[in-house]
């Protein structure tokens, strides 16, 4: 083997590759708040004591967690004009990867409402607070300490999907890798420097969760 | 004078399971009652009626003369609102066995959160009174830790201040040293010891009986969702009427 290594071509890019991965990184921040968010609201649904409700967030759960990430992209930026709904490109991505996130974070908190001990609800009770504030003070707040470990992880998974944004023409660091890659043909340097490019993004995202986490999780009792 | 505590004819059902059968039983102003008996006899689930962690399906709860709970509209028992059974729930201070601390929250914030939440206090004084207590249960050093951080028996003189802290009509004592390893017990019976002798009204369930014999104006003792005998404590221990409470005090140990 003696290929020639050549990164030059690859580094007079580079301010569209990190406007790429810094595109990528938005795209991921803005659907996992808006996925978050929903993802709550799911989650307490699928508690909920009305059982309409709590089919209703079941339904949801599941649709959206079997479908792969790419359907629901190119079914909301290809299929939704044909309704009559037509956004752009960068919308259509976000509504896309913040439904499915929703779907994977109501999971994971619902796993973090289960892990809140009755006995700390009752005890909430029994100093007069209401059930609103039981949730405010006492329920979410556990709760989201409980789910940080399970949310870090679907951070990460949720970040790299962002990659399949390049399909609709997003201009993210795939999308821009493989223009480079088109107009260069250095294949392995430009996907060895996208690869790297995640690499140090996702390992950085989890150095902040893990100090969060170390910060946050509660220690048993 | 109106009782503290007024139970009439309580009854409580678990399903088909009738756990409480006919409960009667008064607390006074500054009298300590324990309520004494077998798992199962029923003693929790009476206890947790008084402050509505439990429903109950027949019968009254009066608190400080106040019917707790239930009211009657056009002849038909219903639950009171949430509101409203929330503001009851703080007329009585509730101590688990599991002591139950908010795991989030450091010693002082634990006993804090119901005085601005519930009561509507200021923070400063409502961590003037925290402290008060917390040094009232010997915890004020601690008042910074998290409850992980704490023995168990420092959890649960936390959870003490927590409960006594709302200035409650009548404290519960849900069997407060069950969880506890032995060397922690006596520090946390000292502290429920000397809140008895202040005055304190107080309700226990416990499986201390020397304990409950020492402390106690009254025991109650149950059997199979009824009280089976109830009296002063030096009746009920060195005179057991009923032959169930005699062969009770005698697995029990002292």
């Amino acid at each position: 083997m003696n290929y020639h290594f050549n990164f030059a071509p690859i580094f007079e890019q580079w301010p569209l590759l990190l406007s790429g991965i810094g595109l990528g990184l938005l795209l991921a921040l803005v659907s996992i708040a808006i996925g978050s968010a929903l993802g709550l609201v799911v989650a307490f649904a699928s508690r909920a004591p009305n059982r309409w409700l709590r089919s209703l967030a079941f339904t949801w759960i599941s649709i959206l967690r079997n479908l792969p990430i790419l359907v629901i992209v190119l079914f909301l930026f290809f299929g939704m004009p044909q309704l009559g709904l037509s956004l752009d490109k960068i919308t259509s991505f976000i509504v896309a990867l913040s439904l499915y996130a929703s779907a994977y974070m109501a999971e994971v908190f619902r796993g973090g409402l289960l892990s809140v001990p009755q006995g700390l609800i009752e005890a909430g009770q029994a100093i007069g607070l209401t059930s609103f504030r039981i949730k405010r003070y006492i329920v979410l707040p556990i709760m989201f300490r409980n789910a940080l470990p399970a949310f870090g992880n679907n951070f990460i998974s949720l970040f790299k999907d962002t990659s399949l944004a390049a399909t609709i023409a997003v201009p993210e660091l795939t999308f821009y890798a493989r223009k480079i890659n088109s107009e260069t043909f250095r294949v392995i340097e430009v996907w060895l420097v996208a690869s790297l490019l995640y690499i140090v993004c996702c390992y950085a995202i989890t150095l902040v969760l893990r100090a969060m986490e170390k910060r946050l999780v509660l220690e048993k009792a | 004078m109106t009782p503290i505590v007024e139970v009439r004819a309580l009854h409580k059902r678990f399903g088909e399971l009738e756990v409480l059968k006919g409960i009667d039983f008064t607390v006074a102003e500054g009298e300590v009652v324990s309520v004494i008996g077998a798992s199962g006899s029923g003693k929790t689930t009476l206890l947790r009626c008084l402050n509505l962690l439990e429903e109950f399906h027949q019968g009254e709860v009066l608190i400080g003369g106040e019917a707790i709970g239930y009211h009657t509209r056009r002849g038909q028992r219903a639950r009171m609102g949430e509101q409203e059974i929330a503001r009851q729930r703080a007329m009585t201070g509730m101590v688990f066995q599991s002591f139950n601390l908010f795991p989030h929250m450091s010693a002082l914030d634990n006993v804090t959160l119901g005085l601005t939440k519930v009561r509507g206090m200021p923070r400063n004084q409502a961590i003037e009174l925290g402290d008060h207590w917390l040094e009232r249960v010997g915890m004020l050093e601690r008042r910074d830790y998290r409850p992980s951080q704490l023995s168990g028996g420092q959890q649960q003189r936390v959870a003490i201040a927590r409960a006594i802290a709302m200035n409650p009509k009548v404290m519960l004592f849900d069997e407060a040293t069950s969880a506890l390893d032995p060397e922690r017990v006596g520090e946390v019976l000292e502290t429920i010891r000397s809140l008895a002798q202040e005055g304190m009204t107080m309700v226990l369930v416990t499986h201390e009986m020397r304990f409950a014999r020492d402390v106690s104006d009254k025991v109650v003792f149950m059997e199979d969702g009824r009280i089976a005998e109830q009296g002063p404590p030096e009746r009920l221990f060195m005179h057991p009427e009923s032959p169930r409470l005699q062969a009770f005090l005698k697995t029990s140990s002292f």
